[in-house]
This record gives C-alpha cells, structure tokens and sequence, in this order.
C-alpha cells in the first residue's frame, strides 16, 4: 500500500504544479508584454520567409525592410538597443496562430489590416506602415495590358491564406471571368511556378509583386498591370489583450512617421533637442512626459529616431534605393499629396 | 477485487483526465483573455474562396463544410492513386528483387534504395518543379495519339459524354453479380466432381459481353470529348473540353507511389522469403504446376506476412500526403486547414477536425487490412 502512497503523493504534486501555471496564465498583470520583452532582453517579432523591402534577411542572417524597422524601433524604445530584436520568419498560414499563442509578441509581416481580423481572433492591428492594393503580374509577351484583358480559363498563382484568394474571387466574378487559382504555402513555390509557367498571371499586392519580380530568371520580360483591386493597409499586430504593449508599439511607428514630418532624422536627432518648435522638442523627448504614460523613460523616442531613422528613412533604405518602388505614390505624407497622417505626439 | 491491481489504473485514468482538463482549460482561459471565441458555426458560412480542382461542384458561394469536402475528396482521391500505383510497383518491384537475373535484380535494389532514402518532401519539389520545368507549354505540346495532352498546365485528357449512363452501370453491375454465381457453382463442381471451370476467362467474357449488349440493344452510347486549345492571350494558351488532371496531382500521386512502392517492395520481399524453400518442393513434388506453387502455396502464405506492414506503409502514404500544401495541391490541409484556418481563424476548431479526419480515414483504412489479413489468416479446422 505504500508503494501507491508515493505515487499517489507525487500525483497531488504534480496536479499542484499544473494548477499554479493555470493561475499564472489567468491572472493576466498589466502588461506582462512588456514586463516579458525586459526580463527577456529582446523584442519576439514575426516577419516573413523572404520579402524584399519589408522582410528579407541577407546571407548573414541580417534581417532589414520596413516591417524590420517597426520592430526594431520597438526595441529601441523599450531596450533601448534596436538589435534586440529576435525574428521568427511565419508564412502567412502561421502567421495569427503563433502571435496568438505567444510565441511572438510583434506580428510585423506586410498583414492586411480587415475588420474580421481585428475583431474576431484576438488580435490587434495598431496602424498602418505601407498602404497597398492588389495586383496582377503577366508576361511582356502575352499582350495583356489591363486586367479587362483577362479571359475565361485564366489559371493565376498566389499565396495561401491570404486576402489575395478573396479579392481575386470577388474581381473574377465580377468581370465573370472562370478563373483557376492555383495557390501555394510559400512566395518562392509561387514565383517558381509562375515562371515555369504554370500560371498565366501571378497576384498578390503590388509591393510584393514589385518585391518578387527581381526574384523571376528575367524580370524584364514581366510586367505589373496598371490596375489596382483592393484596399490592403498593411500594419503591425498585436495580441489583444495587453493594451499598454499595443500603445507602445503604435506610438512607435507613429514616432517614425512623425520624425518624417517634422524633419527630424537619425543624424540631426540629437540637435533637434533645441529646437524652436515645441512639438519637435516633444518628439525628442526635450518637453513633457510622454514616455511615462507609456511606463517607458522619456528618451524612448529619441532613441528609435536615433537608431532606427524616421519612416521616410527606412522607406528611402529598403524599398526606394533597392528598386522595388522608388515611387512612394500614397505612402507619402500627408502634407506631401499621400496619406500618411499621424495623430500628434503630445 | 484486489484494490492493487485497480488503484495504478484508476491513478493512470485521473492523470489522462487532468492533464486533458488542464489543457483544454488553458485553451479557454487564454481564448477568453485574447477575446477569441469558439465554435463550430462558421462551418455553414459562405466560404467565399475558390478551389482549383473539385471532385464535386464547388465554388466560393458554398459552405466552409464543403470547401472540407473538397479537400477531404482530394486527399482520399490522391491517397487512392497513390495506393493503387504504389501496391503495383511495390510488388512488380519486390519480385524483381527476388530474380535470379543479376541485372533486374541489382535495377530493382538500386530503385529501392534511392528512393527510400531521400526525404519525401523534396522528392515532391523534384517530381513538381523539376519535372513541371521541362514539360512543354500548352502550344508546344505534341498530342499522344493524338487526343492526351501533357502540358505545364496539366494533363489535357478526352472525357466521355455518356448517353443512357445508368444502363451502361447496371450491365456491368449485373456482369458482377453473375461472376460471383459462377465462381461459388465452379468451387462446388470442384469440390464434388474434382472438375475445374476456367473461372477467369468466363468472368472477363462476361465483363465485355454484358456492357457490349448494352450499347448494342440498351440504347447506351458515348461519344468522345477531346480537349481543344484555346489562346487567352497572345502568348498563353490552355486546353478546354475534357478532364483536366492538374500538374500537382500528378506530381504528388507520382512522388507518393515512387516513395512507398519501395517500402511495399522490401514488404514483398521479406513475405516471399519468409515462405520456407520445403514448401514450394512439396507443392512441385505433388504436382502442381509453377504457377500454381505460386498462386496456392507460396502467395497465401506469404501475403500472412506482407499484409501487416503493407497497411503501416498504406497508413503513412495518406498521412503524408498531406505534404500536397507544398505544391498547390488542393487536399484538406491546404484547403481546410490552410484557406479556410486563414480566412476564419478559427484554428482550435478547424485543427481538431483536421485531426479526426486524418484518424479516421488511417481508422478505416487499418479495420479495412484487419479484415483482409484475418480472411487470409490460416484457419484452423
């Protein structure tokens, strides 16, 4: 009997150990985030497998694009070191499951911002770091100039899991176009496939397509249509849940674009701390109490403008000098003609 | 009851139960803290996605239960090819091995242990984007005999536009359904006059004969559809009319029988040498002839010890196939647990049924070769 007796102990033991983890997990602290990424030393962020411009890691294992950037100005802001960050590249069917199950903490992986996704998951969306639209790519040589000369029977390659499947369902149906979607895990199986020749038009959004083109064996001989399908802002994410950590994330990539804005850049940073106009001495940190609110000390912001740039910046050093599009077209300021507007940092 | 033979069952039972609890209760706790919620409703939405290649009518207007339909048909429709080819090569090639012919024999063992030992996965890459490569475009494509077309886009095939379809059925269901008379009266006139009937040439006559009668008085006929190229752009071109078999299945269908045809075939081999060399001596001294030492004492015996690995070897080529994410394959994981998981999120729900359905099919397929090798089993009178 006292064999079991030893057993059944560490039976209850063990059912003691399960039950403290419950209410650990239950007991959910302000900002465990937060509290997680310091004791922890780097910022858990999710990209891609390979973006050019947004995601993309050299031979190195450097990892550097717009999507990098959010996440690296995050750690800047809370670390203070804007190379502590750990990347975990996720495909896009990987992408909410491992952000909700905490194996990430920033979800910066070009996602479109929608309102199923916002709502429904258990996710946060914080802004909007690249307005895009969907397009369509075809060969030079098949004579297609505009998406009116797509015709019944039309196979087009794209990405699993993605807004691209819905919106190429809504646009086909609408022009009653037969279509036949041939749809892959990864982009490199996609780019494979479409320069094989499997499909007659590769879709996704037109900064990936411009991204994925230089990848084909001569980029030359394709070309993006003109036409523009749907609406994807893309955006950082965030569980949902922790309401302190969305804050800092989204006034992180609100202090890039507004850095741009006010001229303040990673080499006249430091200057700018005496400047005539208080909202610019804000933005530094030189006036007020802004990152206290954000349980962050005051140079934060400072900090990411510092080490990471301003959004004009890391648009100009990933996307622009790399080729993929040196047009900024809506991703320009606001007081530029595009649509990047920011509330205030006050 | 001897409490010591119930208290470490009880205890086994209590820690199964706890340990399930704790995780389900975890799951819940941290769905609700994250604001997700749970539930099976989304399966009769509107899947508004569409799927390249169905077995049954599907577009994005229909439910998130059919789109589960659509994958789990394709994925049975691959598992299904792929035993099929699998088994066959398994054999052909197992035998191979057994051959006294040094040159069929050392093909047969060079075949195995290639292909057994290079992952699955890239098999599939080499078999999809390799050999996807260097089939030629729908407009350069030379037609064999002069209706199958093997192009990038696929594998163009003639269908079949039937005419009074169920009477073409019932011939041949009725062709069946005598075989099986002719096969019990041939097994009793054996029995009790020690005279055999040519059983197999009397069934396949009745295979050709029932169906010819009737096209010929039913009023069945068929007429052939060969697909015809039709140019969508002034460089793309496709076929339309027929079947189209798309690349990725068949690329699929080949890597999986390719890779496990070579498990079946080392399962052949080890069957046919478990027979003991007494065996066949005895039947050849009785005076049978070699084939049928083959098919009466070596086959029966041997199959008692291929049939149970061979099931493990079928179990792992449905499972496996679920590798057809990779390569644009529409089979449930990519459509249910891929498209459907993305669009809705809800990724507890759809995982767990993704789950069942693969035990279920891996269920079926096992009781299915358990009742198999039990027939076969030797039966002790």
């Amino acid at each position: 009997m006292f064999k079991y007796l030893k057993q059944l102990t560490s039976l209850v033991a063990m059912v003691a150990v399960l039950f403290t983890f419950t209410t650990e997990t239950m007991a959910a602290k302000k900002s465990k985030t937060l509290k997680n990424t310091k004791k922890k030393g780097f910022v858990r962020c999710g990209v891609s497998q390979g973006l050019p411009g947004f995601s993309n890691a050299d031979a190195a294992g450097n990892w550097t694009g717009v999507d990098v950037d959010v996440c690296r100005a995050v750690a800047a802001a809370v670390l203070g070191d804007a190379n502590k960050v750990k990347f975990t590249p996720l495909s896009a069917k990987e992408r909410f499951t491992a952000l909700t199950s905490n194996e990430i903490d920033i979800l910066s992986r070009n996602t479109t911002w929608t309102l199923s996704r916002d709502a429904d998951i258990g996710l946060t969306f914080v802004g909007v770091n690249f307005y895009d639209g969907q397009g369509f790519m075809v060969r030079k040589n098949s004579g297609i100039s505009s998406v009116n000369d797509f015709k019944n029977g039309v196979s087009a390659c794209t990405n699993l899991g993605t807004t691209t499947e819905l919106n190429m369902r809504d646009f086909f149906n609408s022009k009653g176009i037969s279509y036949e979607p041939v749809t892959f895990e990864k982009a490199d199986e996609v780019v494979a496939a479409y320069d094989a020749g499997r499909c007659d038009t590769y879709t996704t959004d037109k900064s990936g397509l411009a991204a994925q083109r230089i990848k084909l064996s001569s980029p030359d001989d394709h070309m993006v249509l003109p036409e523009t399908i749907s609406k994807e802002p893309l955006g950082p994410v965030v569980r949902q849940g922790d309401s302190v950590w969305e804050d800092i994330v989204r006034w992180s990539l609100n202090t890039m674009i507004e850095a741009e804005e006010y001229g303040v850049t990673s080499a006249n940073a430091d200057s700018m701390k005496t400047s005539d106009n208080p909202a610019v001495k804000r933005l530094v940190g030189a006036e007020g109490e802004l990152g206290a609110a954000l349980g962050l000390d005051n140079d934060w912001s400072l900090r990411i403008i510092k080490q990471v740039g301003n959004y004009g910046e890391s648009y100009k050093r990933n996307i622009a000098d790399t080729g993929i599009l040196p047009d900024r077209g809506p991703n320009e300021l606001w007081t530029k003609g595009g649509i990047l507007y920011v509330p205030p940092a006050r | 009851m001897n409490i010591k033979k119930i208290l470490p069952q009880l205890l086994t039972l209590l820690v199964v139960i706890l340990i399930f609890g704790f995780f389900s209760y975890n799951a819940q706790v941290n769905m609700e803290n994250r604001g997700i919620t749970f539930g099976y409703g989304f399966l009769s939405q509107e899947s508004s996605f569409d799927v390249q290649f169905s077995l049954i009518e599907y577009d994005g207007s229909h439910s998130y239960f059919r789109a589960y339909l659509v994958g789990l048909l394709n994925t049975i429709l691959v598992s299904v090819i792929g035993i099929f080819f699998a088994t066959i090569i398994g054999v052909v090639v197992g035998i191979a091995r057994l051959s006294n012919n040094y040159l069929i024999n050392r093909t047969a063992a060079v075949y195995v242990e290639f292909f057994r030992n290079i992952p699955l996965l890239l098999q599939i890459f080499f078999w999809y984007f390799a050999a996807l490569r260097a089939l030629p475009l729908p407009q350069d494509t030379e037609p064999m005999f002069g209706v199958f077309f093997l192009t990038i886009k696929g594998f163009f095939v003639p269908a079949f536009v039937w005419n009074n379809l169920d009477i073409f059925i019932y011939s041949i269901i009725a062709a069946i359904i005598t075989i099986i008379f002719v096969r019990i009266y041939s097994r009793k006139k054996q029995e009790k006059e020690g005279i055999q009937i040519p059983v197999f040439s009397i069934s396949i006559g009745l295979l050709i004969i029932l169906p010819l009668l009737s096209f010929l008085f039913g009023g069945v006929n068929a007429s052939v559809e060969v697909p015809v190229i039709k140019q969508l752009s002034q460089s793309g071109f496709t076929y339309e009319g027929g079947i189209k078999l798309p690349p990725e299945l068949i690329s699929l269908a080949l890597a999986l029988s390719l890779y496990t045809a070579t498990f079946i075939a080392e399962c052949v081999r080890a069957g046919v040498q478990g027979v003991s060399k007494g065996q066949k001596e005895a039947a050849a001294s009785i005076g049978l002839t070699p084939n049928q030492v083959l098919k009466l004492v070596v086959m029966p015996q041997a199959l008692r010890i291929i049939i149970p690995p061979t099931t493990n070897q079928y179990l792992n080529l449905t499972k496996n196939s679920s590798l057809a994410a990779a390569i644009a394959y529409p089979d449930l994981v990519l459509v249910f647990a891929g498209t459907a998981l993305m669009q809705t999120g809800r990724a507890i729900e759809i995982v767990s049924i993704t789950m069942l359905t693969y035990l279920s099919l891996s269920i079926s397929i096992s009781i299915f070769m358990n009742w198999y090798n039990k027939k076969i089993a030797i039966k002790e009178k």
